[in-house]
């Protein structure tokens, strides 16, 4: 005991201990992530909602309640559907971190099938908003310039122009909407994530939706056309302007110094 | 300068710190460690010596020039190369138009070919001898200054502006009467505000429209936690003052839990909990609807005001001055959702005469 | 070149003159052309690259009309409803004015029309920004001085002028971004008492948006305002030739002379090529970095609008006291003060006007009638310099101000936090930057004191005789000595006593009490650290080298 506490302060402890953290994660990590393997035929509706018991049990009941009910960590899932838990789970949002202004983005800690399965089990508590079937988001089936116009009534204000994103209040923001897969867009305009307001289909049709996100395939992706070049950011005046100091100003006056800058002369040469 | 000439404060000048070296001829008369050395010797550059040198400097002058005509050729190669609607990538900026860049290059590089030749040019090869211009006060010697008192003098004299008081007066007064019609003229550039910032488009019994389906709106398509827009029915995107309408009749349509609502007039012109804002700030009207659903926030993107719509709309951060005006609703016999009158109060920005 | 073998003027030979000279000698005859060129022609300008920022300006200013003449050839300064069916997709079947669909056309269907657009864009971001630093440059070397004042009030028009020419610019296209800023436009006109919506119903032709703001922009943006300023310019170049240009201290340079290049040939060469180094390094700029992308914005809808909505960087410190101000409101007897919005729009040409009433409050101060053509070194005037450095900290605090949102989101923190400092900064940031300022100044007089007197230190060790250590100190040129004493140190101005010799009681006024405060302020014991004298450098250097 008296040696291991001696050793502790030992340069290459922690070493030590951060490898076998990391191994320890990446077994544990190995042993829960599902087999690649898919399974040969669909699971019965049942059995999905049993295993995603089962992950919730696990993953959310601490904070969800035993039966999603909610407890003072964590809203009440009854009703939320499944495109909401697609949604939180498929963009590593849920299981939340830590605690923040807001719940942010991060890699995802499930299996789309072990999502699937949570989705199943949290419908089953209540009606609510179904997860989109992809012929409902495919950017091939939507209108850009419909899109862009509802864009920019419905979703601009907080999200920018070309869906960069923006600040809200407290610290909390919209996130930007570059990278975000279509299937996670369509979900949270059904179902309004964190504070972000919903869109039902009542007020704003599945059409419409998908035009908005042909839209932004059009205008927020690798594949955009930036007609002028690059494009700061899409930020707007803000980037312009320092870039109009630092680039343009700095290099009209870096070459300012050298036109008035005097010619060597021979003695120093 | 006013009493500071009286006596009590001394003459500025003699405050002022004798002639130095710096405003005097640099004749020395007596010992100055501190004195102007007078101009440096010139010493020669490379160029100046070295025939090689300088030959050098004119072939790198020359190839600018030259480099500015490949330039120019370039940019009128690319204008007609490439298709106005040609896409080309290019590290790091994307997928770019190959017109604007190819063109922005090749122009840059025909304009510093000449720019920089001719630097070049005055740097190395034109004489590099520093040269010394005398400089001499703007004001005038006393003679001339005693003349030009006297020219005025007597044209003011012969003007008799100072004698006939009755011509100077008149003539004053017109001159500042006629820049009026100047102010006058410009009277029909637009109509008075009368009433007009007082009234939108809403009024009783109109539905509420939601501008993505045009199609009146009603309680069970909004839930909790929903943002909606609207707009009056019967206005017409194609109409002729559609802008001028819109612009004030913008509405926010969200609906609340009713017992979330504070503010007891918000609830008593709400409908199960449906309450509808004025999308236009009343800082300086932009559209303010970043809606956050869980705190009943709404921010504005111009300016940052916060509203609280759980309380009235009330201001709770941010530069504007009074509550997002209300619209009091309700449901048709069709069971949609319509304005009970107009707003109560102006929308957007406040004015003088808003009270 | 042809004409150079006619080497003398009153050579024998009788032959044709060139056509250059008879061209030159046929304008002579009419306006007078050599008298004019007499004393320009040579005329000495001194090499600094910081002399050249002017010329940014002046050049970026002459890029933006030739391109502007460009664009206006293209542009529809109209607010008649069109349905766009251009080439950009995401925009097809779109409502918008003819104006936001002539800069689509610009932009996507006429050949090097972006190219162009970007080109007076990023010029008129450059041409303001060049502005500024060049109004510094004046400001912190003291080329404000007389006989330039008047050129100063010149330059400072130019900038306050050239900030709404920008506006009425980028409010031209008539998209949603613009037109958001069009509309704060409106806001600030309304809230000016008494007149306020008299105003917005004739700038607007009736109610926001109307069909007028588009043409009278465009009047304003390519007649009026550049009308102006081309006066302005003009009116400035002829003061700078007039007064041959200020020189920093330096061997041979004294109030008397200046000291450098002719105009011909070097400085037709020099500045000619800089105009086509500044053009060509926009033209670069514009061919690889968007700026204003109008058709990822849309066009312009009251009841749309975007997050991070700006308006361009120049007006982005009047954005910020718009920002930053509470939203007080005065009701009463059936009216409304919107002291919210209009304190902000007044204070906004207020910060600007402080710096351009600078020069009459220092010459005032001083009492100095005297020309002055040798620049100042910021640090021997430790007031003034800690005034502008004030100055631009309040500028740049605002700016932060004006985009609270994005830095927001960049650095993760809230706008409200953001907000409250500049509120807050808005008063303690200028005070800190001008104590902070005055501090550096006066500690780096000292170490000129230090190096006039006792010289360089050279790092070396020396070892004496008797065991002790020194460093060697390398004594100064002359020049250099004269360049660290070359400036003049006032003295500040007395009230004399307040009974003169006869015993009659003498009042100083208000006005006489605060001019005389004021120049203790400047020129006190605290504000400056004597410069040495010779008497002292004698007596240091007469010794045996030992100090």
């Amino acid at each position: 005991m008296k040696k291991l506490s001696a050793r502790r302060r030992h340069p290459l402890a922690a070493l030590v201990v951060l490898l076998f953290a990391l191994a320890a994660t990446g077994g544990l990590y190995a042993a829960l992530s599902p087999a690649p393997k898919a399974q040969a035929d669909e699971s019965s509706q049942s059995t999905q909602i049993t295993e995603g018991q089962k992950l919730f049990s696990v993953g959310c009941a601490s904070c969800h309640g035993t039966h999603g009910q909610g407890s003072s960590d964590g809203p009440s899932l009854v009703g939320v559907g499944s495109a909401a838990v697609d949604f939180q789970v498929g963009t590593g949002r849920m299981p939340a971190q830590q605690a923040g202004p807001q719940i942010q983005k991060k890699p995802k800690q499930y299996s789309q099938d072990e999502i699937d399965q949570l989705a199943a089990y949290i419908a089953s508590l209540g009606p609510g908003p179904i997860a989109p079937a992809s012929n409902q988001y495919d950017p091939a089936g939507g209108d850009a310039a419909k899109g862009g116009e509802l864009f920019r009534t419905n979703c601009s204000q907080c999200h920018n122009f070309v869906g960069k994103g923006g600040a809200l209040t407290d610290g909390k923001y919209a996130p930007t909407l570059k990278g975000v897969e279509p299937k996670h867009i369509y979900e949270a305009m059904q179902t309004g994530p964190q504070n972000m307001p919903s869109f039902p289909d009542t007020t704003m049709p599945q059409q419409q939706k998908q035009d908005i996100i042909a839209y932004l395939h059009e205008v927020d992706t690798a594949q955009s056309k930036n007609p002028g070049g690059f494009t700061l950011g899409s930020f707007g005046p803000v980037p312009e302007g320092l870039f109009a100091y630092i680039f343009g100003l700095g290099t009209l006056i870096a070459i300012a110094a050298w036109v008035a800058a005097r010619t060597t002369k021979a003695k120093k040469s | 300068m006013s009493d500071t000439g009286s006596h009590n404060v001394s003459e500025p000048h003699e405050h002022l710190p004798a002639t130095g070296a710096a405003h005097g001829a640099s004749a020395e008369v007596r010992h100055d460690p501190f004195g102007n050395p007078g101009h440096p010797e010139h010493e020669f550059r490379r160029q100046d010596i070295d025939e090689k040198a300088a030959k050098h400097s004119e072939r790198v002058v020359a190839g600018l020039f030259t480099l500015s005509m490949l330039g120019t050729l370039g940019f009128i190669a690319s204008f007609v190369i490439f298709p106005v609607d040609k896409y080309i990538y290019v590290f790091p900026f994307g997928h770019v138009s190959a017109l604007n860049f190819s063109l922005g290059l090749t122009l840059s590089l025909a304009l510093v070919g000449i720019g920089a030749g001719a630097v070049h040019w005055a740097r190395t090869l034109m004489s590099d001898e520093e040269l010394t211009d005398e400089r001499h006060a703007a004001d005038a010697d006393d003679e001339l200054r005693a003349t030009m008192e006297a020219q005025w003098k007597q044209g003011v004299k012969e003007s008799g502006f100072g004698r006939r008081k009755l011509v100077r007066n008149t003539m004053l007064g017109a001159l500042t009467l006629v820049p009026l019609s100047a102010v006058v003229i410009l009277r029909d550039l637009g109509p008075l505000p009368e009433d007009k910032l007082r009234h939108t488009a809403w009024a009783k019994g109109k539905a509420l429209i939601n501008p993505n389906t045009n199609k009146p709106l009603r309680p069970e398509d909004i839930p909790v936690g929903s943002l909606t827009f609207a707009q009056p029915e019967g206005l017409n995107e194609e109409s002729d003052d559609f802008q001028q309408q819109i612009a004030k009749a913008a509405l926010m349509v969200v609906r609340l839990k009713p017992e979330d609502i504070k503010d007891k007039k918000e609830l008593s012109w709400s409908h199960e909990g449906i309450v509808a804002f004025s999308k236009i700030c009343t800082h300086v009207g932009c559209p303010v609807s970043l809606y956050e659903q869980q705190t009943h926030h709404v921010l504005c993107p111009c300016h940052q005001s916060t509203f609280d719509l759980s309380d009235g709309a009330r201001v709770i951060f941010g530069p504007a001055g009074h509550r997002l005006p209300q619209l009091h609703i309700s449901v048709n016999g069709e069971g949609n959702l319509v304005a009970m009158s107009d707003f109560e109060v102006p929308v957007g920005p406040a004015f003088w005469e808003r009270g | 070149m042809s004409t150079s073998t006619e080497t003398a003027p009153t050579s024998t030979r009788r032959g044709p003159k060139p056509a250059g000279q008879r061209v030159a000698e046929w304008a002579d005859a009419r306006v007078g052309l050599y008298k004019l060129g007499k004393s320009n022609l040579r005329k000495i300008f001194p090499d600094h690259w910081s002399f050249m920022l002017g010329e940014i300006c002046l050049y970026s200013f002459t890029i933006l009309i030739l391109t502007g003449v460009y664009l206006t050839l293209f542009f529809h300064p109209s607010m008649n409803e069109v349905v766009y069916h251009g080439p950009y997709g995401p925009l097809q079947g779109v409502r918008m004015s003819d104006a936001y669909a002539s800069t689509m056309h610009i932009s996507f269907e006429v050949r090097g029309g972006l190219l162009i657009r970007q080109i007076h864009h990023w010029s008129a971001l450059i041409f303001i920004a060049g502005m500024i630093v060049h109004m510094m440059r004046v400001f912190f070397t003291g080329a404000f001085r007389k006989p330039r004042e008047l050129n100063w009030l010149f330059g400072w028009t130019l900038l306050f002028i050239g900030m709404f020419e920008g506006f009425t610019g980028y409010s031209l296209p008539d998209d949603l971004l613009s037109g958001t800023g069009v509309r704060f436009t409106e806001g600030a006109v309304l809230s000016t008492p008494v007149v306020g919506t008299y105003l917005s119903m004739f700038l607007f032709g009736g109610e926001f948006p109307g069909h007028n703001f588009v043409p009278i922009f465009y009047s304003v943006h390519i007649l009026l305002f550049p009308g102006i300023m081309a006066g302005l310019v003009v009116a400035h170049l002829i003061l700078v030739f007039y007064h041959k240009h200020t020189q920093f201290p330096g061997a041979g340079k004294t109030e008397k002379n200046v000291v450098g290049m002719p105009l011909l040939p070097i400085y037709t060469a020099k500045a000619g090529g800089f105009f086509f180094l500044v053009f060509g390094a926009i033209a670069a700029i514009a061919a690889i970095a968007t700026i204003n992308p109008i058709w990822t914005m849309g066009p312009y809808r009251p009841d749309q609008v975007s997050t991070g909505a700006q308006p361009d960087w120049y007006m982005g410190f009047s954005e910020g006291l718009i920002r930053v101000m509470p939203g007080w409101e005065i009701n009463a007897w059936g009216h409304t003060l919107v002291l919210g919005v209009f304190v902000p729009l007044m204070v906004f040409p207020l910060v600007l006007a402080a710096i351009a009433v600078y020069p009459f409050i220092e010459s005032w101060v001083t009492g100095d009638k005297r020309e002055h053509h040798l620049l100042d070194r910021p640090r021997n005037r430790p007031v003034r310099t800690g005034f502008g450095v004030a100055w631009l900290a309040l500028y740049f605090t605002l700016l932060i101000g004006g985009g609270n949102d994005l830095w927001a989101t960049h650095f993760h923190l809230s706008i409200e936090t953001i907000t409250w400092s500049v509120r807050i900064g808005f008063f303690v940031v200028p005070a800190v930057a001008f104590w902070v300022t005055k501090r550096i100044c006066l500690g780096l007089q000292r170490r000129d004191r230090d190096k006039v007197l006792h010289g360089r230190e050279t790092g070396i060790i020396k070892r004496l005789p008797h065991g002790e250590f020194i460093e060697v100190h390398e004594p100064l040129g002359q020049e250099e000595l004269h360049v660290l004493t070359a400036h003049d140190q006032y003295k500040p101005l007395e009230i004399g006593p307040e009974t003169d010799e006869n015993g009659v009681e003498r009042k100083a006024g208000p006005v006489t009490r605060l001019r005389a405060r004021l120049s203790r302020n400047f020129y006190g014991e605290h504000s400056q650290i004597p410069k040495p004298t010779v008497e002292e450098y004698d007596e240091i250097t007469s010794g045996d080298g030992h100090h």
